[in-house]
Formats: C-alpha cells, sequence, structure tokens
C-alpha cells in the first residue's frame, strides 16, 4: 500500500457523515449531510485524471489483511470500468440530498445518514477487489435500501420495501454459494484478480453462472425478475428512486462484468442466447409496460427495465462496442435516469400527485422545469448529441455483428422509447393544462435548479466527447473480452509476432463498414470504432 | 479413586461456582431489602474471578480425577462464554426481576448452580460425569422457568420442561448403558478405542449412538425432539429464557460435540447421516414456523431452533472434512449466536406494557418513535440473526457455509442460505413494525423499554460483540481454532 489511500477515504468518509449527522444541531443536519458528499465527489473527482487509462490494470490498489484464517482481504482497486460508476456514484449523491432538502420532513438525521452508508456500500461494491469484501458492501445497503423505501416511502411502502428487500436477498444468497465454491475451487482464495485468471470445468461454471445470474440478474432486474422494481421505485421517496435507478440496478450489471465474464468464460458463451433473449425480452417488454403507464414514475420505472436490456445485451456481445456500449449505457442510464425521478419527485412536491393527467401542461407556469425535463426525456430516447445515443448506438452495433435479427428487435425498443417518452412529454409539457392547478405552481428555485443543470451538462458533455469516457474504459473492456473469447491456441502462436489482436481488428473494420452503409456515421463515432486500430 | 490435590486446583472454577451458589443460597434469608443486592455482586466478583482462572487454563489437556474431567483449551473456550452468558443474565435479571416484582435470592443461586453443571458438562470426559453435569444444569433450570409461580404460563413451562426434559434424561442414561454395554467403559478415549477395535457393524454401538442421539437431541432443541421449546421458551421468565436459549444451548453443544467427535468418532459415518436429517429438519422447521409466530418469545424461540439447524450444518460438514476447521466454525456460530440471541432477549425482557411483559410483535410498533436506541439495537440484532453483513450473523455463516462447500455440500450450504432467507421475512417484519408503523398507544400503558444501568450494560455488551465480531472476527476465530485442536 503506497500512496493516498484514495478509495477508503472515498468509501469511509460518508460512512463518518452518517454519524456525525446524529451529532449535529437540527439546523444543519441537510448541511451537513450536503457537505460530506460534495466533499466525497471532490476527493473522486481527482481520480478521473489521475487514472491512467493506457493501462487496464487495476489501480489505486490497496490491500491489507482482513481474516486471515479464510484468507479474506481488505482489497480494493479501479479500473476502467469502476471509474466511470464511482464518478456518477458520487456526483448524484449530492443531488440526491439536495432533492430531499424540503422533501423529507420527518427524520431529517436518520434519512440523511441511511444516504450516506448508501453511498458508502455502493463505492464500497464498485473498489472491492475481495468477492467476500463485495459481498459484504453488497448486503450492507439492503438494510438502509429498505428503510429508505419503508419509512420514507409512499402509501403501499410495507409491501414494496419487504418485496425489494426479499428478492434481492435471496438472489444474493445464492451468490454467496457460488463465491465459496470457487473459493475452493480458485484455490483457496477470493482475490477476485487471481479467480479472474483461472479456468473452470465447463458444469462447475455453468452451476456458477447460474448462482451468479441469480443475485445480478435480480439487481439488473432482467426479465422475469424485474416485478420488485416498478413497485420499490414507486413507492421510494425520490431520493431512493434515484439510488435504485442510477446505481443499484448498475451493481447488477457491473457484477455480470467483473464476475460472470472473466471467471466464467465458457458459460458466459453457453448463456448468450439465453440473455440475449431475456434481454430483449426485457427491452420491448418494458418499452410497451411504460407505454401503459399513468403514473409518471411507473413509465420511468419500466423505461428502466428496458433500457438496461440495452445493457445486458451490450455486454453478452462480447465484443469491444457491445460492452464499452453497455458500460457507456450503464452511466447513462445512471445520469438520465436519475435525472428523471428528480423531475418527478419535484412535480410531485407541488401538485403531490405522479399521475400524468394531474400535471398536464406545464411548460407554461414551469418553464424551466419543462425545459429539462425535456431534455432528460429526449436523452433517455436516445437522440443523437445526448449521452444515451452513444451508449444505445455501440450496444446496437456490436449486436448487429452477433446478429442482425438481434439488433433489429432490439431497436424496436428505441423506437418505443420514442414513442412512450414524446407522448408523456407531449401532455406532461405541452398539454392544455386544468385551469386551476395553474396558478399554485412555481418554477424551480436555484436549489432545484441545481440539482438538475449538473446532470443536463453531463449529458451533452457525453453526448458530444464520449471519448474520454471511452478512452479510460477501454483497456479495462478489452481485458475482459480477452478472458471470454481467447484466441485460439494455434492462431494465437502465429499471429503473435504481426498482428496481435487481429480478429477484434476484423471486428472493428466490419464496424466500419456498417456505420458507413447505414449512412448514420459521424467522425466521431468512427473514430471511436476505429480506435481499435491503434497498436 | 484417588487423586492429588492439583486435580481440585484446576477445578477450583466449579468449586468456586458452586460456593459462591451455595453462600447465596444461604445469605438470602438473612438479608434485607436492598442488601441484598450484594447476592447480585457477590456472584458477579465470583465469576470475574473464574474468568480469570478459565483463562490461565487455555493450555494443553490435562486428564484429572482419573480421566473423568479434562482440562483443555475447548473446555475453556465454552467455560469462558458460559461465564460471559451468566454474567449477563445476572445484570439482566437484576432489572428484570425488579420489574417483575419477583424476589428470590435462590434464582441467583440457581443460576450459579446451572452454570456449575455446564462447565462439568463441557470439560468431562466421562458420559457419567457428562449426564451429571445436565441433570445439574437441567433441575436448575427446571425451577427457573416456574419462578413467577403466579403465572399458569411459567408454571406450565416449568412442568413441561421437567417432564420432557426427565424423559430426555432417561433415554441418554439409557444410552449410556447401552454403550457401556458395548464397549465396556464410559470414559471417551476409552471408548474411541473399543470403537476402533470392534468395527462399525455391532449393532448395539449404532442403537446407543440413536439414543444418545435423542437425549441430546432434546437437549439442543433440534427438529423432532423441539416440540418443548416454544412453550418453554415464551412461559418461562423472559431472563431464564435468554439463559436458556444462549447457556444451556451452548453446554449442549459443548458436551455433544466432545461425546461424538471424540468419544464416537468411529461411527462419523453413521451418525453424520442421522445429523444430516435432523439439520434439514431443523432448519425446515425452524424457519418456516417462526414465520407465522406472533409472539417474540416464541419467533426467538423457533429461530433458535433454526439456528441450532445451522451450527448442525457445521456438525455434519465437520465429520466429513479432515481438518478441525469444521468443529471451529461450530464453536464460533454458537459463540456470534450468543450476542444477538442475548441482546434480542434483554429488549424483550425490558420491553414493558403496563405491569407485565410486552412480547408481542405488536408491542413493538412504533418503537422506533418512542426509544429510537433500543429500536436500533433490536434492528442490529435481527440484522444480525438473519445473518446479514456486516454483523456477527453473517461471519458465523460464513464460516458454516464454507465448512459445508468444503465437505462437498454445495447443496446443503445454497438449502441453509436459501432458509436464511426466509427467516430475513420474520426478522425483517419486527424491523418493519418498529420503524415503518406508526406508534397506536400514547397512554401511560402504552409498551415502553425499561432503561437501566444494568440492562445498559447489557445490551452494550451485545451489541459490541456483533458489531466487532462482525466486522473483526479474528481473535474469536484463532480462539476457536485453537479450542478444537484437541479434538480430533
Amino acid at each position: 500500500m503506497t500512496g493516498f489511500p484514495w478509495l477508503t477515504v472515498l468509501i469511509f468518509l460518508p460512512l463518518i457523515g452518517a454519524v456525525v449527522v446524529f451529532a449535529v444541531k437540527d439546523a444543519s443536519v441537510r448541511l451537513v449531510a450536503l457537505g460530506m458528499t460534495v466533499a466525497d465527489l471532490l476527493i473522486s473527482l481527482p481520480l478521473w485524471w489521475l487514472f491512467d487509462a493506457s493501462s487496464g490494470q487495476m489501480q489505486f490498489v490497496e490491500s491489507a489483511r482482513w481474516i486471515p484464517t479464510l484468507s479474506i482481504n481488505y482489497k480494493l482497486g479501479l479500473d476502467g470500468i469502476s471509474l466511470p460508476l464511482i464518478i456518477m456514484t458520487t456526483v448524484l449523491m449530492p443531488l440526491c440530498i439536495l432533492i430531499s432538502w424540503h422533501a423529507i420532513e420527518t427524520r431529517v438525521r436518520s434519512f440523511m445518514a441511511m444516504l450516506l452508508i448508501m453511498e458508502s456500500a455502493m463505492i464500497g461494491v464498485f473498489c472491492a477487489l475481495d468477492f467476500v469484501l463485495f459481498y459484504v458492501f453488497w448486503e450492507a445497503m439492503l438494510i438502509p435500501m429498505y428503510l429508505l423505501i419503508g419509512v420514507w416511502g409512499g402509501p403501499n411502502r410495507l409491501y414494496a420495501a419487504i418485496k425489494f428487500f426479499l428478492y434481492t436477498f435471496a438472489g444474493s444468497v445464492l451468490l454467496l454459494v457460488g463465491i465459496l465454491v470457487l473459493y475452493f475451487q480458485g484455490g483457496h482464495t477470493f482475490d477476485i484478480l487471481q479467480l479472474s485468471q483461472r479456468s473452470y470445468g465447463v458444469a462447475l461454471q455453468i452451476w456458477l453462472f447460474c448462482a451468479f445470474f441469480a443475485a445480478f440478474a435480480v439487481k439488473v432486474p432482467m426479465f422475469p425478475f424485474h416485478t420488485w422494481l416498478p413497485d420499490a421505485h414507486v413507492e421510494a421517496p425520490t431520493a431512493g428512486s434515484v439510488i435504485l435507478a442510477s446505481v443499484l440496478l448498475k451493481m447488477g450489471t457491473y457484477g455480470f462484468l467483473r464476475f460472470s465474464l472473466p471467471m466464467l468464460p465458457d458459460a458466459s458463451r453457453l448463456f448468450t442466447p439465453l440473455m440475449v433473449v431475456l434481454s430483449i425480452v426485457a427491452i420491448i417488454y418494458g418499452a410497451y409496460m411504460a407505454l401503459a403507464q399513468a403514473d409518471l414514475k411507473k413509465l420511468i420505472a419500466y423505461s428502466s427495465v428496458s433500457h438496461m436490456g440495452f445493457v445486458t445485451l451490450g455486454l453478452f456481445m462480447f465484443n469491444i462496442q457491445g460492452i464499452e456500449g453497455a458500460v457507456m449505457q450503464m452511466v447513462n442510464h445512471g445520469i438520465t435516469t436519475g435525472g428523471l425521478f428528480l423531475c418527478v419527485g419535484m412535480i410531485y412536491e407541488r401538485t403531490h400527485s405522479r399521475q400524468i393527467a394531474d400535471n398536464i401542461g406545464l411548460t407554461k407556469p414551469m418553464p424551466r422545469y419543462a425545459t429539462l425535463l425535456v431534455i432528460f426525456a429526449l436523452s433517455s430516447l436516445g437522440l443523437p448529441g445526448t449521452n444515451s445515443f452513444v451508449g444505445e448506438f455501440m450496444v446496437l452495433v456490436g449486436t448487429f455483428l452477433w446478429s442482425k435479427i438481434a439488433a433489429a428487435l432490439a431497436s424496436l425498443g428505441i423506437i418505443l422509447a420514442a414513442a412512450y417518452l414524446l407522448w408523456m412529454i407531449q401532455r406532461v409539457a405541452f398539454g392544455v393544462p386544468a385551469a386551476h392547478v395553474l396558478p399554485k405552481l412555481r418554477d424551480l428555485n436555484l436549489r432545484e435548479m441545481g440539482t438538475l443543470v449538473p446532470l443536463a451538462v453531463l449529458i451533452f458533455l457525453i453526448g458530444l466527447f464520449p471519448n474520454p469516457v471511452l478512452t479510460r474504459m477501454h483497456a479495462s473492456v478489452e481485458k475482459v473480452i480477452a478472458r471470454v473469447i481467447p484466441l485460439p491456441q494455434e492462431e494465437t502462436s502465429a499471429l503473435n509476432q504481426q498482428a496481435p489482436s487481429s480478429t477484434r481488428q476484423g471486428l472493428t473494420a466490419n464496424v466500419d463498414l456498417t456505420i458507413y452503409r447505414g449512412g448514420t456515421a459521424s467522425p466521431r463515432l468512427a473514430d471511436l470504432a476505429t480506435k481499435d486500430h491503434r497498436p | 479413586m484417588t487423586f492429588s490435590m492439583g486435580d481440585l486446583f484446576l477445578i477450583l472454577p466449579e468449586l468456586l461456582i458452586i460456593t459462591a451458589a451455595c453462600v447465596v443460597l444461604v445469605l438470602d434469608p438473612v438479608l434485607r431489602g436492598p442488601r441484598k443486592d450484594g447476592l447480585v455482586w457477590l456472584s458477579l466478583g465470583t465469576l470475574a474471578m473464574c474468568m480469570g482462572l478459565t483463562a490461565s487454563q487455555v493450555s494443553g489437556p490435562t486428564a484429572i480425577f482419573s480421566g473423568l474431567v479434562i482440562i483443555d483449551a475447548y473446555g475453556a473456550f465454552w467455560k469462558l462464554l458460559l461465564y460471559f452468558v451468566t454474567g449477563l443474565t445476572i445484570l439482566l435479571s437484576y432489572s428484570y426481576l425488579k420489574e417483575e416484582r419477583l424476589y428470590f435470592g435462590e434464582y441467583y443461586g440457581f443460576i450459579l448452580l446451572a452454570l456449575a453443571g455446564m462447565m462439568v458438562m463441557v470439560s468431562a470426559a466421562d458420559l457419567l460425569t457428562i449426564y451429571l453435569g445436565t441433570e445439574l444444569m437441567s433441575l436448575s433450570l427446571y425451577v427457573m422457568a416456574g419462578l413467577k409461580r403466579a403465572e399458569p404460563r411459567s408454571l406450565e413451562a416449568s412442568a413441561k420442561y421437567f417432564v420432557l426434559g426427565a424423559f430426555s434424561s432417561g433415554i441418554l442414561l439409557y444410552g449410556i448403558s447401552l454403550l457401556y454395554g458395548a464397549t465396556g467403559s464410559t470414559r471417551l478415549p476409552e471408548i474411541a478405542t473399543a470403537i476402533a477395535s470392534q468395527g462399525l457393524s455391532d449393532s448395539l454401538l449404532l442403537f446407543s449412538t440413536i439414543l444418545l442421539t435423542v437425549g441430546f437431541g432434546f437437549k439442543l432443541a433440534v427438529v423432532p425432539f423441539h416440540m418443548w421449546t416454544p412453550d418453554v421458551y415464551q412461559g418461562a421468565p423472559t431472563s431464564v429464557t435468554a439463559f436458556m436459549a444462549v447457556a444451556s444451548k451452548a453446554a449442549s453443544f459443548g458436551a455433544f460435540l466432545r461425546v461424538f467427535i471424540e468419544g464416537l468418532g468411529g461411527l462419523k459415518a453413521n451418525w453424520s447421516a442421522i445429523f444430516l436429517l435432523l439439520c434439514i429438519a431443523t432448519l425446515v422447521i425452524g424457519n418456516i414456523v417462526a414465520l407465522v409466530q406472533t409472539n417474540v418469545k416464541r419467533m426467538l424461540a423457533y429461530s433458535s431452533i433454526a439456528h441450532a439447524g445451522y451450527a448442525l450444518i457445521g456438525v455434519v460438514a465437520a465429520s466429513r472434512i479432515e481438518s478441525s476447521s469444521g468443529i471451529a466454525s461450530v464453536l464460533l456460530y454458537l459463540a456470534l449466536y450468543t450476542f444477538m440471541t442475548f441482546g434480542a432477549f434483554a429488549i424483550v425482557a425490558m420491553l414493558r406494557k403496563g405491569d407485565i411483559e410486552g412480547e408481542e410483535i405488536e408491542d413493538f410498533t412504533g418503537l422506533s418513535k418512542r426509544h429510537p436506541l433500543a429500536a436500533l439495537l433490536m434492528m442490529i440484532f435481527m440484522v444480525s440473526l438473519a445473518g446479514i453483513p456486516p454483523t456477527a450473523g453473517f461471519v458465523g455463516k460464513l464460516y458454516i457455509f464454507k465448512s459445508a462447500v468444503e465437505a462437498g455440500m454445495t447443496w446443503l450450504a445454497a438449502l441453509g442460505l436459501i432458509f436464511a432467507a426466509i427467516s430475513a421475512y420474520f426478522y425483517l417484519r419486527l424491523v418493519m413494525v418498529m420503524y415503518m408503523r406508526e406508534p397506536i398507544d400514547h397512554s401511560d400503558t402504552a409498551p415502553h423499554v425499561v432503561m437501566s444501568p444494568t440492562l445498559s450494560i447489557v445490551l452494550a455488551c451485545a451489541v459490541a460483540g456483533v458489531v466487532i465480531f462482525g466486522v473483526y472476527p479474528n481473535p474469536l476465530v484463532s480462539f476457536a481454532m485453537q479450542a478444537v485442536l484437541i479434538l480430533k
């Protein structure tokens, strides 16, 4: 362990904050919580630039013995996949505190403490390089989230809270069995990096894949394990919905990418058809369900199911476009859906209804609000120039390489997304309002603008300049792909001298063709796809 | 039989405890009013002394009294745990008995006598000595369970406990006598030698093993010998229930492991199959029946049954692996179980509804509004019982299931964990009631927690154990590892 323990500080600062909020005066509880999350954000930002993008290795690694009898270590580290997710988390947390400023009036201390504990656990999940440590963080967030939904949630909160808890807990107990089996099969270690380098028998891999799948698929949530999600999202307080949608769901896909793919490559390949089918079903089914919702939160919840389908689809394409697109989409979905949930929370504070029918025609009384809502919605439907376009497009390119039919079906999801989101916008932003509602509504104040604008900025920033994110994850994603699709022995030896990654170059060349033929090419994306050619 | 004075010195802790028990019994009628509190401090002082003495006996095994008793790290592990639990019980009882208006000096005497019995159980190397210890423990507990003389439920508990306990002791004794017939000895090492030389085919041996299993099954409260548990746990005064659920279970496991590993180790293949069945039945019944309980004490009773099932997973696994880490995981599990279960019972004991205990789940409604701290602690205990990190319960389960996977019984680990997920429902229901429901009753008779200095000490110890060992279990783990090196 050398240098500054960035990650430890990042994880435990919010936890300290959770204790501190109980020690300060009533008036300053919110400020302290905000201060803690902002401090955490400021600590996480330098990592973005200190990170060495050319390396696929774990960086900022910290390691200490924790439970030596089981060789469990306290080991943390970052790579290009976890870095954007961590930054996304630290960016969202202050916004969650801000949106709860007036929305939460009861037991404010406990609420803020729960949010801060959640932040610790979420960052811990993305940093952990020891499987038990990962599991501890993974499970540790169940209780705070359970309380967030159950104590500060809506009318049906008890049901939603217990459903959320039981679903995710039941899923993750099998993960623990899988972890223990890996411990004995992988040479008595819980070290994620070492476990990722060994090879296991195919039968064992299949069992392990199923165990991991139970935990991760519930969290994502993949069809048909998604039923906890609409309940939890709708009943949770706004900050809870944002955390759920933006970060918790990513933990599932992160789990697939960090564990299932590199540790169980053969099983991952075997299960690809199933995963693709489930993803496409999720994309289309989620979108159809979203079309039918009258409740804004439910609409966004189902749209999450649909969007997360793109992520799982991209992950199981095992090509650079698919996986980078998936990671991109994880970040994008966090930002965009987080923004949408924040918007719904704000309108709920004013009209005390989340029904679309009660919130019609907001452009006149609340122009700033309507503008931002439209931005988030357009980003969510993947308009070029916004962040989601980059992610979804890359996923679709990756899918196209694997199967044209799958890609065609998946793109249905984008069309449907345009349908339900534009229809929502048409009513909420541009509809003809009921006369009695209008005078009461005030537009966003400074705090609320401060909550939404950073996300809107990120949407365009990533949408127009995705390369900073992509370059950072590139080496790490290549490493994962190299695990899942190892080059055949003879080919490797033959190609070793001249062109080490010629298979992938081939793929990339295909992509370029696709892009140009499709006529949607932008120099940026071509650049993005061709950077594979770099030596 | 001959023995030296050195032998007496080695059982000084036992002697001290028995002496203290007698002193308490004698002094009780003499002392008046607040002076009776002195008995509490006397008992605690004795425990502290014994703790020091036993801690110095952690070294290698010494057989004394011609091999009837063995002083070793294994016994020391359990004894230290038992002192700790007894100390907590006395502290809890000090407040609890006042609230219940039960004034019996004998109470502390009986606790100490029961402790003496348990100490004999965990350090005896002879079946009859173990039986003696079991009886001393059980007889004291029968009396303590019926201490609320005015309450029919308490009397019922006592009578039920007595009848079933006596019955199971009879079976145990029968098993011991048959084993004596088969092997010609009641000493564990000699039994082991006899079994090794005779082979496994002797049906008398098998029959006696089954009888011993049944006898211990009652003491451990594993399904299907658990019927007495819910009624007794519910009827007995809560401080006694806590003592039974934790100390008596720990001591029974201590004796049980020594008998089956050291004495009947040669029959592993046979008894491990029986225990596998018992373990699955215990997990299923314990967790499923706990789901529908409305009384917290009954719920915790079923939960303690279920936890015995988890410990049995460790026992079954231990019988199939070479290393001693399997048994160590059982010791660790029971030690960690102590903190969370005792803490939970302590809160139930001190939740008062008017003059009586608030022990229904409804009585916890909205507790977080009225007593945020008590609710928080109860939540931590429940979360730990459900086995969610970062609490002690998770560490215990991690080690138990690790042993199961090591023994090649991944399916058993998966089954255990699935039931852990089911159990989360009833543990969390209490959390839900405390945190997510509004208090209904605002009058003076509304359930409230009576805090007292002694209760604070009890809760602080329990929660410290749950949290500290949840994050940093190493000291306890290495102690458990060291303790089981003695057993083969």
